[in-house]
C-alpha cells in the first residue's frame, strides 16, 4: 500500500509542484492520474518510488517511510516505467537491457536467465533477444523498457503517458496489457492526461490541479463530470460528450465508453418500441 | 489546381530494404485541410518528408515517381528552394528552435533567405500577431512550455510565407488541451488565409473535425483517399488500426446492430445532434 | 562550478550591459596587457600597480549590478589563487635567492593578484554580456556564420541537457542502479548507463535539429540577413577612449616612471 500524507514538494528552484497531497492506494488498485502538464502528476508519482523525497508530510510505501530508504530499495517494490525509453536503453543487446535491473538487485544467474526469457516472451521480443535496442523502432523500445521493468516483478507499476505517439493499434494492445497486469493483482498506477485511453481502462482516478487532488473517483463519476473536468483543464471523452448532451431524454449521463454507449442506446431504442 | 501533386512515388531509405513508400499517387489542392494517418510506421513521416525536399535531398536513398510542390519538381529543386513554398512543422517543439529568444527564432528562415532587415521585423510582427504569442516575444524557449513551443515553430514556418504547411504529429508532447489550440491555430491559417494543410495526427478525436480531406496509408501504400466522413465510416479503417472518432465509432456500432443513423458524425456535437434526431423520432 | 555559476549571464539590463560586447572585449584586452606589464619581479615586486587594476574595474561590477555573481566567480577562483601565492612563496623560498621576506611576501601577493585581476575582468566581460549578443558580435566580427550558429545553439540547449541528463539519472535509479557506492573503478562503469543514453539522445536531436534547419531554408544564401544589429553609440566610444588612455597611461608609467615596491614605499 502507498500512503502520500499530506505531502507537499518543492523543486530546488523554487516551483511548488505539490501542495498538501494526500492519497492512500492500495494493493491491487488501478489508479489513472489525470490532469493538465504541469498539473504535478509525475511529481507525485516520483515520491512512490523515492526518486522525490517530499519537502513536507511524509510518503510511507509498505510500511517503509521514503525517506528512510533508498531509491534502489524502494524501486524493488515499485516499478517505474519512464515516458520515453531512450532514457534508459544503453545495452548491446536487449537481453541486457532487460537483465541489468535484475543484476543490480542482486539476483541470482539462474533467476536472471529465467525472468529474461519470461520478459521477452511476454512482451513479444522473443526475435529480438541479441539485438541491439538502438535498431529497433519507437514501439519495440517502448516494450524493451517496459519488459526491463515488468522483469523483477514489482508489486507496483507505474507508466508514465504510456500513450504518447501510439497509434490506435499500439494503444489497445497496451490497454489489454495493463488489464492482465491488474488481473495478476499488481498494483497499477497510469499517469496519463489522455482521456479516451483512461474511459476505455475504466480505472480509479485521481484528478490534479496546479499541485493539489482536486477530485477521486470511478472513471464513470470523474469523467461524465464536465464541470470537475473544465476546472483540470481536460476535455471529456467523446462518448460521455454525446451522453452529456443527450441528458435531456432520460439516457443515463455515466456512459464513457463505445460497447457500453451501444447497449445503452439499443436498449433505449427496444424499450421505446 | 493543385499544391501537391504524386504520380506513382516510391522510396528506400540508403541503409533500407524496404521500400518505406510503395507507389503513392496524391493530389492535393490549393486550400485543402489533409488530415494524413496511419498506423505507426505506415511511411506517412517519409511522406512529410518529401513535400519540403528532406526525401531525397538530406536523407539520400532512391526516390522514384514523379512529386510536384506547387508546380516544382521536387527532384530537381534544393530543400532552401522549396523552404519558400514548404512549410515543415516537427513533432518535438523543443528540437526546432535554435535561437534564445522567441523573436530571433522566428526570424530565422528570414535570415537565412537573406530578406532585408526591415521586411523581416515586419513579418516577424505579423507571425507573431497570426499564431497569438506576441506576449512571448522576448522569451527564451526553454522558458516556454510544449504548446507555446508549437506555436512559435508554428510562427516560425508562417513566417517565411508558404504556400503549404505541413505538420507531422504536432500536437505529440501537448495535453489534450493544448493539442486543441494547436488546431485551432493551424485551422485559421487555413481558413483565414488559405494556406494548405496538411496535418498528419493519430488524434482524430480532435482532428478530424478540421479536415476536408483524408488520406489513410499502411504498410507505404495509400489505402484510403477521400472525404472524412465517407473514409471513417469504413469497417477498413478500424481495421487498419486507425483511432477512428468515438462518434464514429459509435455509428458504425449502430450501424452492424440495425440503429441506422443516417448521417454520418465525426464530432461529438454532430452526433449528440443525429442521436437526438433519431430518439426524439419514436 | 561556482567559479562557473560567476560566468553564467544573467538577464538583467544595465549600461554595462548595454555596451557593444566588441568593445568590451577590447577593454578586456587592454586590461590584460596591463596586467602581464605590471608586477615586478621578485627583487623589485610591483603590488601597487595591480591592485589600483583590481580596483579601477569595481565601478563596472556595481553599475552592472552583479555583485552577488561577481563574488561569487572571485570566490570560485579563491582556490587557485591561493595555489599561485603558495606556489611563488615556497619555490622562491626554497630558491633562496630573495632579499628580504617582505619583497618575498609582496611578489607572491603581485603574482596572485595579476592572476585575479584577470579573472574579474573576463567574469565582468561574460556577466554582462548576452550570448545573444556575444553570437552577434562574433558573427558581426566576420567569424564565420556556422561557429556563431553552433555557439548559441549550444548555450540555449545547455538547460534542456542538464534536464535530460537529470531525467536519464532517474530513470536508471529507478532500475536499481546505485551512483554512491562501490570502488573507484565500479563508480566509473556506474557512469556509462548515464552517459550511453545522453550521447544517443544528442545524436538523435541533432538529426531532428538539422531537419528543422533545412526546413528552414538554411544555406539558401551566402549574403544572411540578421533581425539584430550591433551598433556602436556613445557609451562604446567613450569605453573605447578610456581604453586607449589607459593603455598610453600604463605604458608611460612602465617605461618612464619608476614603480616602487610597496615594501620599498612603506620602509619595510
Amino acid at each position: 500500500m502507498i500512503e502520500v500524507k499530506d505531502v507537499s514538494f518543492t523543486y530546488p528552484n523554487g516551483v511548488e509542484a505539490l501542495h498538501g497531497v494526500s492519497l492512500k492506494i492500495r494493493d491491487g488498485e488501478f489508479v489513472a492520474i489525470m490532469g493538465q502538464n504541469g498539473a504535478g502528476k509525475t511529481t507525485l508519482v516520483k515520491q512512490f518510488n523515492g526518486l522525490l523525497k517530499p519537502t513536507k508530510g511524509e510518503v510511507v510505501v509498505d510500511g517503509v517511510n521514503t525517506r528512510e530508504a533508498s531509491v534502489a530499495t524502494l524501486a524493488q517494490k515499485v516499478g517505474f516505467v519512464f515516458q520515453n525509453p531512450d532514457h534508459q536503453l544503453f545495452c548491446e543487446t536487449v537481453e541486457d537491457e532487460i537483465a541489468f535491473a535484475l543484476k543490480n538487485f542482486g539476483f541470482k544467474e539462474n533467476t536472471i536467465k529465467k525472468r529474461v526469457t519470461w520478459a521477452l516472451n511476454l512482451l513479444d521480443l522473443k526475435q529480438y533477444s541479441k539485438t541491439s535496442p538502438f535498431m529497433l523502432s519507437g514501439g519495440e523500445r517502448k516494450r524493451v523498457a517496459l519488459a526491463s521493468v515488468l522483469a523483477w516483478n514489482p508489486k507496483v507499476i507505474i507508466l508514465d503517458e504510456p500513450t504518447i505517439g501510439q497509434d490506435q493499434n499500439q494503444k489497445n494492445r497496451l490497454q489489454q496489457f495493463v488489464n492482465q497486469l491488474v488481473t495478476q493483482g499488481k498494483t497499477v498506477v497510469i499517469v496519463s492526461h489522455d482521456v479516451e485511453f483512461v474511459a476505455e481502462c475504466n480505472p480509479k482516478i485521481v484528478l490534479m490541479v496546479e499541485g493539489k487532488i482536486l477530485a477521486e473517483g470511478s472513471a464513470k463519476q470523474i469523467l461524465t463530470n464536465s464541470y470537475l473536468l473544465t476546472q483540470a483543464s481536460i476535455v471529456l471523452p467523446q462518448i460521455a460528450q454525446i451522453f452529456t448532451g443527450l441528458a435531456g431524454l432520460g439516457l443515463p449521463t455515466d456512459v464513457i465508453n463505445v460497447h457500453e454507449a451501444k447497449k445503452v442506446l439499443l436498449d433505449f431504442m427496444e424499450v421505446d418500441s | 489546381m493543385s499544391v501537391i501533386e504524386t504520380k506513382a512515388l516510391t522510396y528506400t531509405y540508403p541503409s533500407g530494404t524496404k521500400r518505406v513508400l510503395e507507389d503513392v499517387s496524391i493530389t492535393i489542392e490549393r486550400g485543402e485541410f489533409v488530415v494524413l494517418t496511419g498506423p505507426s510506421g505506415c511511411g506517412k513521416t517519409t511522406l512529410c518528408r518529401c513535400f519540403n525536399g528532406l526525401v531525397p535531398h538530406f536523407y539520400g536513398g532512391k526516390l522514384e515517381g514523379s512529386i510536384l510542390i506547387t508546380g516544382l519538381n521536387v527532384h530537381e529543386h534544393s530543400i532552401y528552394e522549396l523552404a519558400r513554398h514548404v512549410g515543415l512543422v516537427f513533432q518535438n517543439p523543443e528540437n526546432q528552435l535554435f535561437a534564445l529568444s522567441v523573436e530571433k527564432d522566428v526570424a530565422f528562415g528570414l535570415e537565412n533567405l537573406g530578406v532585408p532587415r526591415d521586411e523581416i521585423k515586419k513579418r516577424v510582427d505579423w507571425a507573431l500577431q497570426t499564431t497569438d504569442i506576441e506576449d512571448l516575444r522576448e522569451r527564451a524557449p526553454h522558458e516556454l512550455s510544449g504548446g507555446q513551443q508549437q506555436r512559435v515553430a508554428i510562427a516560425s514556418v508562417l513566417a517565411m510565407q508558404p504556400n503549404v504547411m505541413v505538420l507531422d504529429e504536432p500536437t505529440s508532447f501537448l495535453d489534450p488541451l493544448g493539442a486543441q489550440r494547436i488546431f485551432e491555430v493551424i485551422n485559421e491559417l487555413n481558413k483565414n488565409l488559405g494556406i494548405t494543410v496538411v496535418l498528419v495526427e493519430h488524434r482524430l478525436d480532435l482532428a478530424a473535425r478540421y479536415a476536408d480531406h483524408v488520406i489513410i496509408m499502411d504498410e507505404g501504400r495509400v489505402m484510403l483517399d477521400g472525404k472524412p466522413r465517407e473514409i471513417f465510416k469504413l469497417e477498413k479503417a478500424r481495421l487498419m488500426g486507425i483511432g477512428v472518432p468515438k462518434s464514429t465509432r459509435l455509428y458504425q456500432i449502430l450501424e452492424k446492430n440495425g440503429m441506422h443513423l443516417g448521417k454520418v458524425p465525426i464530432t461529438s456535437e454532430e452526433a449528440t445532434q443525429i442521436l437526438k434526431e433519431v430518439l426524439s423520432r419514436d | 562550478m561556482s567559479f562557473f555559476e560567476g560566468l553564467r549571464f544573467r538577464r538583467v539590463s544595465s549600461p554595462i550591459h548595454r555596451l557593444d560586447p566588441r568593445v568590451k572585449f577590447f577593454y578586456v584586452c587592454v586590461l590584460f596587457v596591463m596586467a602581464i606589464m605590471f608586477g615586478g619581479t621578485l627583487k623589485n615586486p610591483e603590488l601597487l600597480p595591480l591592485i589600483v587594476l583590481f580596483f579601477i574595474q569595481m565601478p563596472f561590477v556595481l553599475v552592472a549590478g552583479v555583485k552577488r555573481e561577481w563574488i561569487r566567480s572571485m570566490r570560485g577562483a579563491m582556490f587557485l589563487a591561493i595555489f599561485i601565492f603558495v606556489f611563488n612563496f615556497i619555490f622562491q623560498f626554497i630558491s633562496g635567492s630573495y632579499d628580504s621576506f617582505a619583497l618575498l611576501l609582496e611578489y607572491s601577493f603581485s603574482m596572485t593578484l595579476r592572476f585575479l585581476v584577470l579573472v574579474e575582468s573576463f567574469s565582468i566581460f561574460f556577466l554582462t554580456t548576452s550570448p545573444d549578443h556575444l553570437g552577434l558580435a562574433l558573427e558581426q566580427s566576420h567569424v564565420p556564420y556556422e561557429f556563431c550558429f553552433a555557439f548559441t545553439t549550444a548555450v540555449r540547449f545547455v538547460p534542456v541537457l542538464a534536464d535530460e541528463a537529470q531525467t536519464i539519472m532517474d530513470a536508471q535509479k529507478a532500475r536499481g542502479l546505485e551512483l554512491e557506492r562501490g570502488n573507484f573503478i565500479k563508480r566509473i562503469k556506474n557512469y556509462i548507463p548515464l552517459l550511453i543514453p545522453l550521447i544517443v539522445n544528442a545524436i538523435r536531436r541533432s538529426l531532428e535539429l538539422a531537419e528543422a534547419m533545412e526546413s528552414r531554408a538554411w544555406g539558401a544564401t551566402e549574403k544572411r540577413t540578421n533581425l539584430y544589429v550591433l551598433t556602436l553609440r556613445n557609451p562604446d566610444y567613450i569605453l573605447v577612449v578610456l581604453s586607449v588612455f589607459m593603455l598610453i597611461l600604463a605604458v608611460y608609467v612602465r617605461f618612464f616612471l619608476p614603480v616602487p615596491s610597496l615594501t620599498v614605499l612603506l620602509h619595510i
